[in-house]
């Protein structure tokens, strides 16, 4: 009976590392304000759906120590226990210990090594201790209320029927998982499997499922719980949960809401255990007395049990809020493939080059009504494209909302008191860039917190606020994103990375160095100034990585410090790294990009510019000095070129330079492809795009041929 | 695929010129042979890399075969052709445009009748030969194409580029 959970298990397990975030929030906002009641509630929900998910597809693991977390949280969702920092530390910890046991089950691995049990053993003892603290000022929890009005079952058990909808399997849920999972909840004491709605062999769909329970279930838990189990399959199949002593009117109504023949649910019913055969007959023939009456009990009977079981009604009405919620929510996203947005980013792609091509030709046919229809749909696919782009954007905000973890747990180890400001958290950046941003701002804030900010005692006696902030802003800024993490700290020591790097022999002894000349040094692989290593850094590796990480996705990163103040990281990333807008340019016989969100403005070289520039690289640009180079000696480009030189002057991270271009082409529409590994190590050329006409043309690195500008400028000037 | 010594039949090669000498290559490298088209320059690289073009609408790089065998610069005539390659480094595809005098015609050769590379006689880097193939007792040199485009060729190149901006 063994079906493939492959799917439902895949999305389990992107929904529980959305719902282990969601509990660390609301653990870290309950850290914060423990009376925040409804980060309780988001919390409970959080692990009991993990546990019921990882339940019906039979993770037993997450299941099991998921539970023990879920009693803790309903304790404290009933105020029995209040959250302090005590178990707030411990629920942290288990949400570490679910969060690793479900990446195991994703891995498919063999169950979980002897590390990983011995730690989910103390940490299960450990909430067994509070729960106990808890039990004792507690009494026990209420029985199951007992049913008034109307002849009882004398049965002790849970009465589940249930059939299931067609399409059970083909959602990849396995009916026997169910009833396995409520084998674990407590004793089966009759199942009985229908089969009657199965239709002939010629009308019979293999992949349908025609199955249903009867089953009767001793337990201790109480009917929401019980019909939770249910929840992956509860919108499409029919499932009625008596419990136990309900009365028999309530059987009779059961019996006759299902489509099986009375009779013959009735015998089930006897068999197992559920109706004795004379309380059947009774209620059967009750049952037609009052029909005889001409009255309908049901509509009663309901309005009886309402009264009799106001706390189930109030679940399921509770439950039904919620599941509207979460409708809702389902609603409004819906979760791909990211291979599949990538495959139609470069289809967009495709078509804003087949675009500027048909553009291209019609304006050279010049029939006036083609090029109308060109323009519409270049205006089109413009659209596409920009809706495209946008479906990739995801906000920064969740991967700064992971580092309120990080922070927390270092200001513990460190016993530092360290605060987190975060602004600018809807900022949008593309899904790629975001996964590959992660780590290396870890790295930042994780240095911020260790190196950065000192202990308390130094903070006091340097007239500062006993504990530290660290601060992290994202926002646009000249077509980049913007990242910054801040710290009020003690700042870099310039002498010290200055004397590090000597003994390196990273500079020459003696050497003079800017402020951000000299910082830049700590992105050197091996640079470490922390004397001590620590768990957190210190060991020289990072920094370097971080540097590399950030260009590789074409953005840059500095660092402002001021001695006891505080230190600034800015990282500069590109809006997304598929298309962009471009200027064309012409140096020698050859077309270049330029991003346009870099572009500032062109004006011409003249020949007095020319004279007067001499043999320096910088003009006057009204009144400011403004280096300059020349494209075509740069990049070897050979051809006369027009007379008539142009300067297009580029901005990035602050500084204005000028590129000295043959001929000024306009605005294109530019697809980012990779040079691919050949061409690996060009300096000064970032990527090529195709041009409407199908020629090649490359796009400038616009912040390497920067940093060359200002090493030559060094060059001379040193 | 590189491996000649463990064929047992008889293998296809596309033959080209290259200026007055015929060079083949193994036929399940080659993925297509193109018209010579524009091709732009990529800067700062050495004069064999001609640049790349358009496959497409992905970015192929095109060699200049003449000039990485240390003959003359290619020029353009109607037979002109880039032959595209396609072979694997390091587990990855790569995707090379060679370019070509004129692509001449698909050859059967019997293993037997392949001799390994002569050791002096030819201006061309031995290791950059698989073989000798003898037809109508005429001689065709057969390429090893990975060993032409292999990491360390492109790390050569990388290394001047890297030398000369420095």
């Amino acid at each position: 009976m063994e079906i493939d959970l492959g799917e439902a298990r895949t999305t389990f397990i992107a929904e529980s590392q959305e719902l282990l975030q969601e509990m660390e929030s609301s653990l870290l906002a309950l850290e914060r304000d423990p009376d925040d009641q409804d980060a309780v509630n988001s919390l409970f929900r959080a692990a009991h759906t993990i546990k019921g998910s990882s339940g019906v597809l039979g993770i037993e693991t997450v299941e099991k120590f998921t539970h023990l977390v879920e009693n803790l949280l309903e304790k404290m969702r009933t105020g029995q226990i209040k959250a302090d920092s005590g178990n707030i530390e411990l629920l942290l910890q288990c949400r570490d210990h679910i969060s690793r046991l479900i990446s195991l089950a994703a891995e498919g691995g063999e169950g979980p090594g002897k590390d990983l049990l011995g730690a989910g053993d103390d940490l299960s003892a450990k909430l067994a201790e509070c729960m106990d603290e808890a039990e004792a000022a507690q009494a026990a929890p209420d029985e199951t209320p007992e049913a008034g009005g109307g002849p009882s079952s004398r049965t002790g058990a849970w009465h589940i029927s249930v059939r299931f909808g067609r399409n059970t399997l083909k959602t990849g849920m396995d009916p026997i998982s169910f009833v396995s999972y409520l084998a674990r909840m407590g004793e089966i004491v009759s199942i009985t499997t229908i089969f009657f709605s199965m239709p002939g062999p010629g009308e019979m769909d293999p992949e349908d499922c025609y199955l249903g329970f009867e089953i009767d279930l001793r337990s201790d838990f109480d009917k929401k719980a019980i019909e939770d189990v249910f929840d992956f399959v509860r919108d499409e199949s029919t499932i009625r949960i008596l419990p136990p002593y309900s009365r028999i009117s309530s059987y009779v109504e059961l019996i006759q809401g299902m489509p099986e023949d009375a009779l013959l649910l009735g015998e089930i019913l006897v068999k197992g255990g559920a109706l004795t055969a004379g309380e059947l007959e009774e209620a059967l023939k009750h049952q037609e007395e009052s029909q005889d009456a001409g009255r309908p009990r049901i509509g009663e009977i309901l309005v009886e049990e309402g009264a009799t079981y106001p706390e189930i009604i109030d679940a399921a009405l509770e439950k039904q809020k919620r599941n509207l919620v979460a409708s809702a929510k389902e609603a409004a996203t819906v979760r791909i493939d990211a291979s599949k947005l990538d495959s139609l980013m470069n289809l967009v792609g495709e078509l804003v080059i087949a675009g500027a091509g048909i553009d291209q030709h019609a304006a050279r046919i010049g029939d006036a009504p083609l090029q109308e229809s060109a323009s519409i749909m270049l205006r089109l696919v413009e659209e596409i494209r920009e809706s495209a782009m946008k479906v990739r954007m995801v906000p920064i905000g969740e991967t700064f909302n992971r580092f309120r973890r990080v922070v927390r747990d270092i200001s513990r180890e460190l016993g530092k008191e360290i605060e987190i400001a975060i602004s600018g958290a809807d900022t949008e950046l593309d899904k790629n860039v975001i996964e590959k941003i992660s780590d290396p701002l870890m790295h930042l804030v994780r240095n911020a917190a260790d190196h950065g900010i000192e202990t308390t005692e130094a903070r006091t006696s340097a007239g500062k606020s006993a504990s530290g902030t660290i601060r992290l802003r994202a926002g646009h800024d000249a077509g980049c994103i913007v990242i910054e993490v801040e710290d009020d700290g003690k700042g870099l020591d310039r002498e010290r990375i200055i004397e590090k790097a000597a003994a390196r022999g990273l500079i020459a002894p003696g050497q003079q160095l800017t402020d951000s000349e000299a910082f830049k040094l700590i992105f050197e692989p091996g640079f470490s100034t922390a004397d001590e290593v620590t768990k957190f850094s210190g060991r020289g590796v990072g920094m370097d990585v971080v540097r590399k990480n950030i260009e590789a996705l074409r953005g840059t990163i500095d660092i402002e410090s001021t001695r006891g103040e505080g230190t600034t990281v800015r990282v500069r990333l590109p809006l997304t790294m598929a298309i962009i807008d471009g200027f064309m340019v012409g140096i020698g016989q050859s077309p270049y990009i330029i991003p346009l969100d870099m572009v500032v403005e062109c004006v011409e070289f003249t020949e007095e510019d020319r004279r007067s520039a001499g043999k320096r690289n910088y003009v006057n640009l009204r009144g400011e000095v403004l280096p300059f180079m020349r494209l075509k000696e740069f990049f070897n480009e050979n051809g006369a070129g027009s007379k008539y030189e142009n300067i297009v002057i580029v901005q990035y991270a602050g500084h204005k330079i000028g590129l000295v271009v043959d001929e000024l082409f306009g605005e294109v529409q530019t697809v980012i492809k990779s040079l691919g590994r050949v061409y690996r190590e060009v300096k000064g050329i970032s990527g090529a795009t195709i041009l409407g006409n199908g020629r090649v043309a490359l796009i400038l690195d616009v912040p390497r041929l920067m940093q060359t500008i200002e090493r030559n400028y060094f060059a001379r000037a040193g | 695929m590189s491996a000649a010594e463990t064929v047992s039949e008889n293998m296809q090669y596309l033959t080209f010129r290259l200026e007055d000498e015929v060079f083949a290559l193994d036929i399940t490298q080659v993925r297509e042979v193109l018209d010579f088209t524009t091709v732009t320059k990529v800067p700062r690289t050495p004069d064999f890399m001609r640049g790349v073009i358009n496959l497409r609408g992905s970015v192929v790089p095109v060699v200049d075969m003449r000039l990485k065998f240390g003959m003359s610069r290619t020029e353009q005539t109607v037979n002109t052709c880039i032959i595209i390659v396609e072979l694997s480094l390091d587990g990855e595809k790569l995707v090379i445009g060679a370019l070509a005098d004129s692509v001449q015609e698909v050859l059967e050769i019997e293993p037997a009748h392949i001799e390994p590379p002569p050791r002096i006689g030819t201006r061309l880097n031995t290791e950059f030969i698989q073989g000798m193939g003898k037809r109508d007792e005429q001689f065709i040199i057969i390429l090893n194409i990975d060993r032409i485009f292999s990491t360390d060729e492109l790390a050569l190149f990388n290394g001047e580029a890297a030398a000369e901006s420095a």
